[in-house]
C-alpha cells in the first residue's frame, strides 16, 4: 500500500482523530526516559478500543511496519523508542479498569490503566495492589507488565510478574490469545502470560491483564537508621532478613545521596553518614510492633549510630518524602541523569556499593547510589552532562563495567528496567549465546515478519 | 542560512533550560489537558522536545510546533512538580515569543493587543460603552451568577459570561492616594482589567479590607493591564508597553508593597515583569525588579504583614458550606493556599468545605478558553463536578479569571452554586 493509503486505512480503523502523522506529533513519539538517541516512527496510532487495537496490529502485520507499543513512555531502556518508519501505538485511551472483584481478589485491566489508578481504585474497595515503580504516577500498567516493573514494596510482596495471574493478548495477525485466569490456581495450557511478562513487547500486545489483588496490611512502622560505615548497613540488612523479619521496605542511601537530598529538601538528614537504611515493616499491629523493636535492636547491634523510629504518620511520612525526594535531588545538579538497576544478590551489596565508589573516581564522574537494598536492587545514578562529549564516554566506560561487575557477583543485567535497546549488547555475557538463538527462534515463531518491537531484549 | 537555522539560533538561548529536562515523563500525571487527551505534544516534556527539536533542527516545522505551544493553559502545574525543575512556563513563555516574533502575530491579535489593550485609555472607553450594547446581544441566564449567554447565534458559542459591571472600578473607586493607618503601611492597589471592569465588587472588598486594617492605599489613575493576554500570545512588544505605562504610574518608594486580588496579575507581577522585562531601560528595569519584589497577593500580605491574627472563631450554627478552588496562579505559582483559607475561617458565616482536588486547573487557561473552548469547557467540567460534590452553597477562589470559567460552568449546568472571590467572603465579617 501507498504511504497516503496506509495513513487513510489507519484512520479507518482507529478513527481520523486517532492518527498522527505531523512531523511535530511524531518527534513527541521518538523518545522515552531512557537517555539514547531519539528515533520517530513513520505513525503513531492511539486506539480507542480493543478491536481498533486488533485491527491496528493486523494492519501492521500485513503490511509489514514494525510497531512499538507505548504507554506513557517513561521507559528507562528505550523499549519505547520505535524502528525508523515504524508505527508508535499509543495506549493512553485503552484505560479502563474493567472490573475490580472484591470476593476474588483481583482486578481486570486494560493496558493503558495508570498504576496509581489502580492502587487507589483497589484501596477504596479495601484492597492493595502492591508493585510500586518510582513512575508509579504516570506510568501504565500494560508498560508495568511488559517490563516486570519492581519498586519499593519489592522485598516482601514482591514485583509485577507475582500479581499477574492471566491476560489476553493480541498476536501478530490480531487474533486474541487468552493465558492464565480469575483463580488462584490455573494448571491449564501453556503459562503463557509468564512469557509475555518482561516481555518489552516484542511477542505479542496485551488487550487485558488480569491481576492480583491483596488485602492491604493493618498497620505499619518506619524507622531511619544512620551507620558510619557501608559495610554495618549493609550487614544490618542481612542480619534482618537472618532474624526471619521480611521489611515491606529496605532502603539504602549512600552519603552523597544523603548530602544532596538534605541539600534539596532540608529534611533534616544527617549529612556526616555514611549510609542511612530507610525500614518499614507492616501487617498485624502487634506483628509489626514486635518486628519494629527487633528491627532497632538489630540497627543498633550491627553498629547503627542512631535509630529514629517514625513516632507518629507525619515522620512516617517525613522519612519517604527523604528517599523520594533522592531522584530529584540527583537530577538537579546536573542535566543528565543514568539511573542504573544492576542487581546482585542482597549479601553482594556490600561489595556492590565499595565498587561503585571506587568507579566513581577512577572514572571522575559523580554517582549517588540508593534504592532497594533489601532486594539487591540498588540504583547508582550517574549525574553529568550529555553535552560533554568526553565525560559521556567515561559515563557508559563506567556503566559497561557496572554490568561486568553485577554479573561477576552472581546478579542481573537488570532489576526492574528492562533491556531496551540500552542493554541488548551484554545480554550474551549473562545469558550466554545459546540463550539468545533460542529466545530469537522463540520470537521468530510469535512473530515471524518481526514486526512487534524489533531490536529489542534479544537484538534484531 | 536557512530561514530554520536563524530560528535554531533564536531558539540557542532556551539550551541551558531546556536541557535541564530528562524526559522522565513525571508532568503527564499533573497536567490538566493531557489528563484530558493523553497526547504527548499536549504535555510539557512533548513541547520541550518539539522546542529542542526546533532548537536542533531535527524539526523544519516551526508552524507545528507553535500550534502545539499554544495549546496550553499555561497553568504551571508541570512546573510546579517537576523533579528537575525545569523552569517550564519561563522556557514556555519566550519560546512563544521567539516564534511569534519569526512568525509574526495573527492579525486579530495584532490588532487587538496593539491597538486596543497597548492604549488603556481606549480601552477603558470602550469597555464603558460595552455594558449599553450588551442587552441587545445577550440576555441573562441566571441571576445569582449574574451571567448572561448569546441571544443570537455569535462568536462566544454556547458561553454564559458574566456580565460587564455597569459601573468599572476605577469609576467607583477613583485614585487615591492614602497615608498608613494603624497597621504602620502602605500599599499600592493593583485591580487588573478583570476586577476592574466585571468583579468591581472584588476590588471594593479589597479596598474596604485594607482600609479595615489601617493600611494606606495608593492607586494611580488609568492602569493598564498587566500584560499576561500578550505574553501568551508572545507578543512582547506590548507586553513592553503595557509594563513601561505601569512603570511610570507605580513608584516603589512610595509604598511598602503592591498587592492585587487577581492570582493572574500578582503571578505575572511578581515573575514575569523581572523576567520579561530585558527590553526596557536600566532604570526601568530596575524598577520593574522592585515592584516585583514588592507585589503579593491581598491575603498572602494580610498574613505575612501579621494583620491577621489569632485563633479563626468556630462556624456558627447555621454556617453555609463554603467550598475553595485554589487558582493555579497562587498556589502553584506563588505557593499561596493557607492565606486564603485563613482570612474564610474568619467569616462564622460560612464551613469550609474542601472539595476533592482543589488545586486541579478549572481550565480557562485565559486565551486557552477562546481557542479551545471545547478542551477548556472539558476540564472544567471536573471542577463543576468537583463543586456540586462537596455540597457547598459558594465557591470561593482568589483570581476573577477562575471566577468566570467556574460561573460559566455552574451556569450552564443550572447549579446554583454562587461564586465568590474570598475578599468577599472575609469582608462580610469587617
Amino acid at each position: 500500500m501507498s504511504t497516503a493509503a496506509l495513513y487513510k486505512e489507519f484512520q479507518r480503523l482507529a478513527g481520523p482523530e486517532n492518527v498522527f502523522s505531523d512531523a511535530s506529533d511524531l518527534l513527541t513519539y521518538s523518545y522515552d526516559a531512557a537517555l539514547l538517541p531519539s528515533q520517530p516512527p513513520g505513525l503513531a496510532v492511539r486506539p480507542t478500543t480493543l478491536e481498533a487495537l486488533g485491527r491496528v496490529i493486523r494492519l501492521c502485520n500485513q503490511e509489514g511496519l514494525p510497531l512499538t507499543v507505548r504507554g506513557a513512555g517513561t521507559n528507562l531502556s528505550g523499549g519505547t523508542i520505535p524502528a525508523q518508519e515504524g508505527v508508535v501505538v499509543v495506549t493512553t485511551a485503552l484505560n479502563r479498569i474493567v472490573e475490580i472483584n472484591q470476593e476474588d481478589l483481583y482486578a481486570v485491566v486494560e493496558p493503558g490503566v495508570i498504576n496509581a489508578r489502580l492502587f487507589a481504585a483497589a484501596q477504596k474497595q479495601g484492597l492493595f495492589y502492591p508493585p510500586d515503580p518510582g513512575s508509579m504516577a504516570v506510568s501504565t500498567l500494560g508498560g508495568n507488565v511488559a517490563e516486570n516493573s519492581g519498586g519499593l514494596r519489592g522485598l516482601k510482596y514482591g514485583v509485577t510478574r507475582d500479581y499477574v495471574m492471566g491476560m489476553s493478548f493480541f498476536d501478530t495477525d490480531g487474533q486474541l490469545i487468552k493465558t492464565g485466569s480469575r483463580t488462584v490456581k490455573c494448571a491449564t495450557a501453556y503459562n503463557l502470560a509468564g512469557l509475555m511478562v518482561g516481555s518489552e513487547g516484542t511477542l505479542g500486545v496485551f488487550a487485558q491483564i488480569i491481576l492480583k489483588l491483596i488485602p492491604p496490611p493493618a498497620a505499619s512502622r518506619a524507622m531511619l537508621a544512620v551507620f558510619d560505615r557501608v559495610q554495618a548497613a549493609s550487614e544490618t540488612v542481612s542480619a534482618i532478613i537472618a532474624a526471619r523479619i521480611v521489611p515491606a521496605t529496605l532502603e539504602f542511601m549512600d552519603n552523597f545521596t544523603i548530602r544532596t537530598v538534605e541539600d534539596f529538601s532540608g529534611a533534616g538528614l544527617p549529612t556526616e553518614a555514611a549510609a542511612l537504611l530507610l525500614i518499614e515493616v507492616d501487617g498485624h499491629p502487634a506483628q509489626v510492633a514486635e518486628e519494629a523493636e527487633k528491627v532497632q535492636e538489630i540497627c543498633r547491634a550491627q553498629g547503627a549510630t542512631q535509630v529514629r523510629p517514625a513516632a507518629d504518620a507525619a515522620e512516617k511520612e517525613r522519612i519517604w518524602t527523604a528517599r523520594r525526594a533522592a531522584i530529584p535531588a540527583l537530577a538537579r545538579l546536573k542535566p543528565s541523569v543514568v539511573l542504573e538497576d544492576a542487581t546482585v544478590p542482597r549479601s553482594k551489596v556490600p561489595e556492590l556499593v565499595r565498587f561503585i565508589t571506587d568507579l566513581a573516581r577512577r572514572y571522575d564522574i559523580t554517582i549517588g547510589t540508593f534504592g532497594h537494598a533489601g532486594d539487591g536492587n540498588l540504583h547508582p545514578t550517574i549525574v553529568f552532562d550529555k553535552r560533554d562529549i568526553a565525560q559521556e564516554k567515561r559515563v557508559r566506560q563506567a556503566v559497561e563495567e557496572l554490568f561486568d561487575k553485577a554479573l561477576a557477583l552472581g546478579g542481573t543485567l537488570s532489576g526492574e528496567h528492562g533491556l531496551g535497546l540500552s542493554k541488548t549488547r551484554f545480554l550474551a555475557k549473562e545469558v550466554g549465546e545459546a540463550t539468545i538463538a533460542w529466545s530469537r527462534r522463540l520470537k521468530r515463531a510469535m512473530d515471524p515478519k518481526g514486526i512487534l518491537n524489533p531490536g529489542k531484549i534479544v537484538g534484531a | 542560512m536557512s530561514s530554520v537555522t536563524q530560528l535554531a539560533r533564536l531558539l540557542a538561548e532556551l539550551d541551558e533550560q531546556l536541557i535541564a529536562c530528562m524526559r522522565c515523563g513525571f508532568c503527564q500525571s499533573v497536567c490538566p489537558l493531557y489528563g484530558e487527551t493523553g497526547r504527548e505534544a499536549d504535555v510539557a516534556r512533548g513541547k520541550l522536545a518539539l522546542l529542542d527539536g526546533l532548537a536542533h533542527e531535527l524539526l523544519s516545522d516551526p508552524h507545528g510546533v507553535q500550534e502545539r505551544l499554544e495549546r496550553c493553559l499555561l497553568c504551571g502545574s508541570c512546573a510546579a512538580n517537576c523533579p528537575s525543575g525545569v523552569k517550564v512556563l519561563d522556557i514556555f513563555l519566550k519560546a512563544r515569543a521567539i516564534l511569534s516574533g519569526y512568525l509574526g502575530l495573527p492579525p486579530a491579535k495584532k490588532l487587538l493587543f496593539r491597538q486596543v489593550l497597548a492604549r488603556p485609555a481606549l480601552f477603558n472607553k470602550l469597555m464603558s460603552l460595552a455594558p449599553r450594547f450588551e442587552g441587545l446581544l445577550t440576555k441573562p441566564v441566571d441571576s445569582l451568577l449574574d451571567t448572561s449567554c448569546a441571544r443570537f447565534t455569535s462568536p462566544l458559542g454556547q458561553r454564559h459570561f458574566k456580565r460587564l459591571a455597569r459601573v468599572p472600578l476605577h469609576r467607583l473607586e477613583p485614585p487615591r492616594a492614602t497615608p498608613a493607618g494603624a497597621s504602620g503601611l502602605r500599599v499600592a492597589f493593583f485591580a487588573g482589567c478583570l476586577i476592574d471592569k466585571l468583579y468591581p465588587g472584588v476590588g471594593r472588598a479589597a479596598l474596604k479590607t485594607l482600609e479595615h486594617h489601617g493600611v494606606g492605599v495608593e492607586m494611580p489613575a488609568q492602569e493598564a493591564c498587566c500584560g499576561i493576554p500578550a505574553l501568551s500570545a508572545g507578543d512582547t512588544a506590548t507586553f513592553s508597553k503595557l509594563l513601561g505605562h505601569n512603570l511610570a504610574r507605580l513608584d516603589p518608594a512610595k509604598f511598602d508593597y503592591m498587592v492585587t486580588a487577581c492570582a493572574t496579575c500578582a503571578s505575572t507581577i511578581h515573575k514575569l515583569w523581572p523576567l520579561m522585562c530585558g527590553s526596557l531601560t536600566p532604570q526601568a528595569q530596575e524598577r520593574a525588579k522592585a515592584l516585583a519584589a514588592k507585589t503579593r497577593d491581598v491575603s498572602q500580605f494580610l498574613v505575612e504583614a501579621g494583620l491577621v491574627i489569632g485563633q479563626a472563631p468556630a462556624p456558627g450554627p447555621d454556617a453555609k458550606p463554603l467550598t475553595y478552588h485554589d487558582p493555579c496562579h497562587l498556589k502553584k505559582s506563588l505557593g499561596v493556599a493557607a492565606a486564603p483559607r485563613r482570612l474564610m475561617a474568619a467569616n462564622p458565616a460560612w464551613r469550609l468545605q474542601e472539595m476533592i482536588e482543589s488545586d486541579w486547573c478549572c481550565g480557562l487557561g485565559g486565551s486557552f478558553s477562546l481557542e479551545h473552548y471545547d478542551l477548556s469547557q472539558q476540564i472544567g467540567g471536573h471542577k463543576l463536578e468537583h463543586i456540586v460534590a462537596s455540597g457547598a452553597a459558594a465557591v470561593a477562589t482568589g483570581c476573577p479569571a477562575c471566577m468566570l470559567q467556574i460561573s460559566d460552568q455552574l451556569s450552564q449546568a443550572g447549579r446554583h452554586v454562587a461564586v465568590k472571590h474570598y475578599l468577599e467572603i472575609y469582608a462580610e465579617t469587617l
